[in-house]
């Protein structure tokens, strides 16, 4: 129960990244909460990452989470735009009402 | 190892917490508040495991820029009083506790992986860049990310350039009525279209711009 390990570290990761993806499936309310939860996804990976690079003595995984880092902002930003210029055109980001894509 | 199982479990009981209630929450920018806070507990689990840089640049990336671009949009669009949804979907909602089974079997599925694994002894001698305590973390990490990575760190460069310029192209729009300077057209007169050698008749004057 003292000794954490990179057992926990996994879990947390595990765990966060379950809530990501019931955050993704379970939204209601409008396409932003939904990229959230992408972004809780990504620092999920980032967890297990840095602890594998911590516990393995290996830099690789830290090198690797700055990428995915600069990918995770990369993707906010356009995921942002693509948003705002919808609600220009259609008034609504609510989940329900985007069903121009019938499918 | 005592305190650091203390802090570990506070910080990531905060996070697990802040999670949930990303998703949960009722108002969008209490959303983005606890995604704040979600992402600094974890920074302070990567600073205190070691990886004060990663940590660093997680706050400076993800609460300096990030949260700072969602909370931006959210306030923008005026949707952060929208009313609540959770479970009362208009049609069929069928898709609640399958998207309920899926992230618990995602759960459990990690779990029994996280549980029942074992390195091989050799893996411990293999690494290519092994973490040394004479250099700091930054240091070390620099020194293998110019290096090796050297590639992969500049075509990551080139995706943030992309994804600027794509954010630009996508959300400009030109306005109508709003008078700009255009340097082409400036740049681009001649002689002949500025300057106009006009007859005037005597007498009688010449009417300019009508």
């Amino acid at each position: 129960m003292t000794d954490i390990g990179l057992g926990h570290y996994l879990t947390l990761g595990a765990v966060i990244f379950s809530i990501g993806v019931i955050g993704i499936f379970l939204n209601r309310k409008n396409i932003i909460v939904i990229l959230m939860s992408i972004e809780l996804i990504l620092l999920a990976v980032n967890i297990n990452l840095v602890s594998f690079s911590i516990y393995l003595n290996d830099l690789s995984g830290q090198v690797f989470t700055l990428f995915i880092l600069t990918v995770a902002a990369a993707e906010a930003a356009i995921g942002l735009a693509i948003i705002v210029v919808y609600y220009r055109n259609a008034g609504t980001i609510r989940v329900e009402e985007i069903d121009k894509l019938k499918g | 190892m005592i305190s650091h199982a203390i802090f570990f479990y506070i910080f990531s009981i905060i996070a697990i917490i802040s999670a949930i209630m990303v998703t949960v929450s009722k108002n969008t920018v209490h959303s983005v508040f606890f995604l704040i806070l979600d992402f600094i507990s974890i920074s302070c689990l990567f600073i205190m495991i070691g990886a004060e840089f990663l940590g660093m640049i997680m706050l400076i990336v993800y609460v300096g820029a990030v949260a700072v671009l969602f909370l931006f949009v959210v306030m923008m669009l005026n949707v952060a009083q929208q009313k609540n949804q959770w479970f009362v979907s208009k049609e069929n909602s069928s898709h609640i506790p399958v998207g309920l089974i899926i992230s618990a079997i995602i759960f459990f599925e990690l779990i029994i992986v996280i549980g029942g694994w074992k390195y091989k002894p050799e893996l411990f001698k293999a690494n290519s860049s092994q973490v040394t305590t004479e250099v700091s973390n930054t240091h070390s990490l620099g020194q293998i990310l110019y290096t090796d990575y050297i590639h992969i760190f500049q075509i990551s460069g080139m995706i943030l350039l992309i994804a600027m310029i794509g954010a630009i192209v996508l959300t400009f729009r030109k306005r109508e009525g709003v008078k700009t300077q255009s340097y082409l057209k400036q740049i681009s007169r001649e002689r002949s279209e500025g300057v106009e050698v006009i007859e005037v008749p005597s007498n009688r004057g010449v009417k300019i711009d009508d």
